[in-house]
């Protein structure tokens, strides 16, 4: 799924510059700079209304959820709910298809923690298709953040299956003409990123999908970069599970979600047990409900979910098609500026659909040093390896320099980082 | 000299480019040597140094490594100054070094101690960067820890 429904029109300047206002943050300056905010990749500024909603929340509705009599209590649980069912409706789930999680590594975690849970026994003949061991293989890309790689790994030390996975070609592009081969009968689990966060680029979905289905395994999709940037659809897309993270998508930190089929979730064991996930419990065993609260155990983030649920109302009243049309406005202008530069390489397939996010090195200069130059500019961008040291390690550096939109930067803001880099080089005498 | 500038002085920038001490060398025969590897798994920043004695003094280092101009240049300088201190010598330095960078701008480095390792003094107004000054010092102590 991509921005390009073709029946949106695109924002427009003075719209995002009216969006821009809505973020207190970006009116500040830093080392006397304006401030130009590159880093949304890794974290997104948050529209006054997000924190408004927690501050509400505080202020208003205080308790502990599905627990209590009292009106207050009432009050939060409907907080937390309807939160619940604006968010799976954003991600085109059903209310009762999303787990809440304190961020989607905790959601990929979930995933792999039940899995061998089910692999010792738990679940019982329901949780059969969770179940790994020796000769089933997990797939998985090189092109993963490491959330969507070292649970796998652990799931396979864990059960004893294998991890496989789909490797890049040189320009970072997937190597998608070897999924076929990749994905057998041994296969139980693909588990793929919809957009690299490095690259920014967008994966085809389908052809992990297809592959999947034929043999029976599951799928486990990383949305932490399309959601917040892209019209996503679950049901559309047609996987077992998504994990998504909050505070990248406008909204608070601690919040994050995993979209599972209901009938997947049901028969999965929990991995945190204890309070509010259990209907009957004795000294020797206990009950669980069924999901989501199965998988929410312990006194949940309702503010946090607050938060996010007014988050992801705020895109959807400006629209995700025409959010992803602007960014992919603003990553052609990022790539084809930072390309254009003398001694700038700009890393992934030059023909790829992909989000506004460009990776690029400045020859001759270390990643940590461009950062530091740019900074002193007012402009945050990231420098390291982005939590996905294997794919640098196939694209033959160790570390590299991030530029990632959001739907408040303006052309502008893509402008001022092209000059910055374009003036590296000097400074460092290079 | 804005903060920028105080950060890369021009001492830290020659240096990176020109890695006194680099690459690794084959320590002579006779002289006790020792060897550490460090890493910073936040930038990825890494440098093994070897450095060889005789009796207390220092006669040689050697390294190798990947990472910032920062990083890089203070290995060059550390490299420069290390041969002919004694343990002694270099771990009051080292204790100064490491007293500068944690000051967060505020002390006045003495020259005569560090020498040209005064020229990052404005390291330690970026905190994120301490690190990187300091690896090398770190990966010299631990060399010389193991040469003991």
């Amino acid at each position: 799924m991509t921005g390009q429904t073709g029946t949106a029109e695109a924002l427009t300047a003075n719209e995002v510059a009216r969006i821009k206002a809505d973020f207190e943050i970006l009116e500040h300056q830093v080392n006397g700079a304006d401030i130009v905010y590159l880093d949304s990749g890794a974290t997104s500024q948050k529209p006054r209304c997000v924190y408004e909603a927690e501050q509400h929340y505080y202020e208003n509705a205080n308790a502990a959820v599905h627990r209590g009599a009292h009106t207050l209590a009432v009050e939060a649980t409907d907080l937390f709910e309807q939160g619940r069912e604006t968010v799976a409706k954003f991600i085109g789930a059903k209310t009762n298809e999303l787990v809440w999680t304190s961020n989607a590594t905790e959601a990929l975690n979930l995933i792999s923690y039940s899995m061998s849970n089910a692999s010792l026994g738990r679940g019982g003949e329901a949780a059969a298709r969770f179940r790994l061991g020796p000769g089933d293989e997990i797939l998985t890309t090189e092109l993963e953040h490491h959330a969507n790689l070292i649970p796998w790994q652990e799931l396979a030390f864990r059960t004893g299956a294998t991890l496989r996975y789909v490797p890049i070609a040189e320009d970072g592009s997937l190597r998608y003409d070897l999924i076929v081969s990749l994905v057998t009968e041994r296969t139980k689990l693909v588990a793929f990123t919809h957009v690299s966060n490095v690259l920014g680029t967008i994966t085809d979905t389908r052809r992990f999908v297809d592959a999947a289905r034929k043999v029976g395994a599951l799928t486990v999709l990383d949305g932490c970069q399309s959601v917040p940037h892209l019209p996503v659809d679950v049901k559309s897309l047609d996987v077992d599970f998504m994990a998504f993270s909050g505070h990248k998508m406008l909204g608070p930190t601690g919040i994050g979600g995993l979209y599972g089929r209901e009938e997947l979730l049901n028969a999965m064991p929990p991995f945190l047990t204890g309070g509010s996930m259990i209907t009957v419990v004795d000294m020797e065993h206990a009950e669980y409900l069924p999901a989501p609260q199965r998988f929410e155990a312990g006194t949940q983030r309702i503010s946090q979910v607050h938060g996010l649920a007014t988050a992801a109302s705020y895109l959807d009243e400006i629209g995700m098609d025409r959010i992803a049309d602007w960014e992919e406005h603003l990553g052609e202008l990022l790539y084809q500026g930072l390309s254009a530069l003398e001694g700038v390489r700009v890393f992934g397939p030059a023909d790829a659909k992909r989000i506004g996010t460009v990776p690029f090195e400045v020859i001759g200069v270390h990643p940590h040093d461009v950062g530091q130059f740019l900074d002193s500019r007012g402009i945050a961008v990231r420098v390291g390896h982005h939590c996905a040291q294997p794919l640098h390690r196939a694209l033959g550096v160790t570390a590299t320099t991030r530029a990632s939109t959001y739907l408040y930067n303006t052309e502008e803001d893509i402008k001022a980082l092209i000059e910055a880099v374009a003036s590296v080089r000097e400074y460092f005498g290079v | 000299m804005n903060e920028l500038d105080q950060l890369y002085q021009q001492v830290i920038l020659d240096h990176s480019k020109r890695r006194i001490g680099s690459p690794l060398v084959e320590p002579e025969g006779g002289h006790r040597h020792g060897e550490s590897h460090q890493h910073n798994p936040i930038c990825g920043d890494q440098i093994r140094v070897r450095v060889e004695l005789e009796g207390e003094k220092f006669t040689a280092m050697s390294w190798e490594g990947d990472g910032c101009s920062i990083s890089m240049a203070s290995a060059s300088v550390l490299s420069e100054m290390l041969p002919e201190l004694t343990r002694e010598e270099f771990l009051d330095k080292l204790d100064l070094f490491r007293e500068m960078m944690r000051s967060k701008g505020t002390m006045t480095p003495d020259e005569e101690v560090l020498e040209d390792a005064v020229a990052f003094a404005g390291v330690s107004k970026f905190p994120a960067r301490v690190k990187c000054a300091m690896l090398a010092w770190v990966a010299a102590e631990v060399a010389m820890l193991e040469a003991a």
